[in-house]
């Protein structure tokens, strides 16, 4: 299988700090990478440095995506392109309804790729058909934007966002967070749902747990900006009765 | 949400993008022939103006009373604006185009020229049938100092509604001009009303009879476009008894290197149980990016709820000018009336807004609301500035204030003046203000999802103001919220 996404010995300052030290994945289509690592590790930054967020400066290697140069392109460029991120944080925006962000997201995508925008009509058709899919009631479409969202519904609606907009590659920042069961639950669904051959997944995350319901391909272990370890599956169970401590001790000595 | 909303936010969202460079697309200046009165101001000056409008006598009387005030007051200089003196010598005060000289008698013999600058600014002069479902809107077009048409004038006299200029007003209904002229702005009300009422070349002219709801919208159109030209547009609305009306101004200016001074007077006059909800889309030119000429936008409106349960609804949208000086006003003298103000004023580069309202409560039970939205950018200055005002005998008078604050980048400046003054302890006064900016992770959360930088700026920016808005006569919210996402342009690097 050829790789959709390669990332290669990729290096990334914040500030004076460098985070990513020598970061390489490869990726096929339609894969489910899972990274897991502890705290500092450098998995936030990476999803960062790869949706392209300002404040983080590549300062060497290189990103091979859908074979165009990832990090010469602009966020937006980089979305056109198929590329979405799930935030940890999903950010309010007051006075926009998420059908009006969902419609004027999609159709940037859509001008993106040099295609129709869709008019109120198909728009409002294809988006309840998708909110259907993943149980999402109308009434959140007519919210503003995340604005008094709990937790949980903060994280359903970046699925949902991730349905309407059909990304070839999505990156879920730590979306287990702040989530109850029964939220993780519903989130994983949708997210299984999205599954498909033509769509590669990165899911960032502390616990195993999340990987009972998102069952990833391969497994990664990251430490101090890079991958110490890759597996399958039966790699995060390792980690959840081990933790990461003998990781960060090899970092240590090695350094 | 419905259809029609979502696609209006997306027109927005698309209209930023279609601009490549060019913020203002109303700059362009009309060759036409016009007939202009001699640079300067004197007493002849007034009386040139009055006799070309052929006024009667008691008008240039009034005319020139203004004139003798206007000569022994200052400009105000309260206002956190900052502009070089005005020489009101160097200016030229009546500009009519010369085809007018006759007065068209219909809109048939309008000077095509006039009508193609119209319908560049996308304003329709000719009498059309809207699109199933909406509201046909009526147009009073002003031209530098003219009045060049009104259209549905007919269907309006059929329910007697009055809706022409205000020189046909003063030539077909002295009665009714003569009663509410100066009846809420007094000519020596301020500055630049005393000259506003000293030199007033036109406007627009409503009158809805007792217990009619006016059954289109009236809107007026006004254009600067001679150079040196001051205007000085007068307007009056009157809604007699239980009458309804909605109006709608707009507002636009060619882009030249000089600055150019509007200053206008609006008057409001709503009897027992009527109610005038009057909107204003003011996009007059705003300078350069560089602060270089622009409209000077010093205006008087004020509405006054003359009789009991009367209702004055304020709405409006300031993206142009230079320097705006503006407090549209409620006089809450009938009991149980209501005043309300929705603002929304955008500053970029180098303008100066220093803009609110004032409510004034005479009345009992009386009730008043103000939601306004500054956002500020670029290097400009965006002050709102509210007065609120209750009176002794005002018992139960509320009053309900809401200031908010946009800043869009570190270079501009935000400020509330708000005066709360009450002499009744039976009143209740309301005031919350915030201040906030547009944060980089909202902007990366936007543009992750594949906005531009600038659609992003218009979308939340838009948001922003959606309480104000909604607000807006239907027909005009698409306008409006275009030129929120336009007048930000380049306001993000």
């Amino acid at each position: 299988m050829t790789s959709f996404m390669k990332i290669n010995n990729l290096r990334a300052n914040v500030g004076d700090t460098e985070i990513l030290k020598g970061f390489s994945l490869e990726m096929g289509a339609g894969e489910v990478h899972a990274i897991m690592g502890p705290n500092g590790s450098g998995k936030s930054t990476l999803s960062y440095v790869l949706s392209g967020r300002e404040g983080y400066e590549v300062t060497g290697g290189d990103v091979e995506f859908d074979g165009k140069n990832l990090i010469e392109m602009t966020p937006e460029e980089r979305a056109h392109a198929g590329m979405f991120l799930a935030f940890q944080y999903p950010l309010e925006i007051p006075g926009v309804t998420n059908m009006t962000f969902l419609k004027t997201a999609l159709n940037a995508v859509r001008r993106g790729r040099g295609e129709e925008e869709l008019d109120a009509a198909s728009f409002l058709r294809f988006v309840r058909e998708k909110a259907k899919d993943l149980g999402v009631q109308d009434d959140m479409l007519r919210r503003q934007l995340n604005v008094g969202f709990s937790g949980g519904e903060k994280k359903r609606n970046e699925i949902l966002q991730m349905a309407v907009l059909e990304p070839k590659f999505a990156i879920l920042d730590e979306t287990d967070s702040g989530l109850d069961i029964d939220a993780l639950k519903t989130v994983s669904e949708g997210v299984n749902k999205l599954r498909s051959p033509d769509r590669s997944v990165l899911v960032i995350t502390h616990y195993q747990r999340l990987l009972d319901y998102i069952k990833p391909d391969f497994v990664h272990v990251m430490a101090n900006g890079k991958i110490v370890e890759s597996g399958g599956p039966e790699l995060a169970l390792e980690l959840e009765k081990k933790g990461y401590a003998s990781y960060l001790e090899a970092e240590v000595a090695n350094a | 949400m419905s259809e029609a909303k979502a696609s209006i936010d997306h027109e927005t969202v698309s209209q930023v993008g279609d601009l490549a460079g060019q913020n203002y697309k109303y700059g362009f200046v009309s060759d036409i022939d016009s007939d202009k009165a001699a640079i300067g101001l004197n007493e002849d000056t007034i009386r040139f103006i009055s006799a070309k409008k052929e006024e009667p006598q008691w008008l240039l009387d009034w005319r020139l009373d203004a004139y003798e005030r206007w000569l022994t007051m200052t400009d105000p200089t309260w206002a956190h604006v900052d502009y070089p003196q005005i020489d009101y010598q160097a200016l030229s005060y009546y500009s009519a185009p010369k085809s007018m000289a006759d007065g068209p008698k219909s809109l048939d013999e309008v000077d095509p020229e006039l009508l193609r600058t119209y319908e560049k600014l996308g304003i329709p002069l000719i009498e059309q049938e809207m699109l199933a479902g909406v509201r046909k809107v009526a147009v009073d077009a002003v031209f530098d100092s003219v009045s060049v048409g009104t259209t549905f004038r007919d269907e309006l006299a059929k329910s007697g509604v009055i809706f022409c200029s205000f020189s046909e007003a003063v030539r077909e209904h002295p009665e009714l001009v003569r009663k509410y002229l100066g009846s809420v702005v007094p000519k020596s009300d301020n500055y630049f009303a005393a000259l506003n009422s000293a030199v007033f070349s036109d406007g627009s002219f409503v009158y809805i009879p007792p217990g009619v709801n006016c059954p289109m919208e009236l809107s007026t159109y006004f254009r600067i476009n001679e150079a040196n030209t001051g205007q000085f547009e007068r307007t009056l609305v009157i809604a007699d008894r239980g009458a309804r009306v909605s109006y709608l101004e707009g507002c636009t200016a060619p882009m030249r290197d000089e600055n150019q001074l509007h200053a206008a007077v609006v008057e409001l006059v709503a009897l027992e149980d009527a109610d005038i909800k009057y909107s204003t889309v003011q996009n007059w030119y705003p300078g350069d990016a560089d602060g270089k000429g622009g409209i000077y936008n010093f205006v008087t409106k004020r509405g006054d709820c003359r009789e009991a349960r009367a209702r004055i609804s304020w709405t409006q949208v300031e993206t142009g000018s230079a320097v705006t000086w503006k407090y549209p006003s409620c006089i809450l003298r009938g009991d149980d009336s209501v005043g309300e103000f929705y603002s929304i004023a955008i500053s970029n580069n180098l303008q100066q807004v220093d803009s609110g309202t004032k409510m004034l409560h005479l009345g009992k039970n009386t009730s008043s609301r103000i939601i306004s939205k500054g956002i500020a950018a670029g290097r400009s200055s965006n002050v709102y500035r509210g007065q609120v005002n209750v009176h002794a005998k005002a018992e139960g008078a509320r009053n309900f204030t809401q200031c908010d604050s946009l800043l869009i980048g570190d270079k501009c400046a935000a400020h509330t003046v708000p005066y709360i003054e009450t002499k009744n302890p039976t009143s209740t006064l309301e005031h919350e203000a915030t201040t906030s900016k547009i944060s980089d992770e909202q902007m990366f959360y936007c543009r992750q999802r594949g906005l531009e930088a600038e659609e992003a700026v218009a979308l939340i920016v838009n948001g922003f103001c959606r309480e104000v808005l909604q607000n807006l006569p239907m027909e005009f919210a698409v306008e409006a919220q275009k030129l929120v996402g336009i007048s930000l342009e380049g306001s993000v690097g």
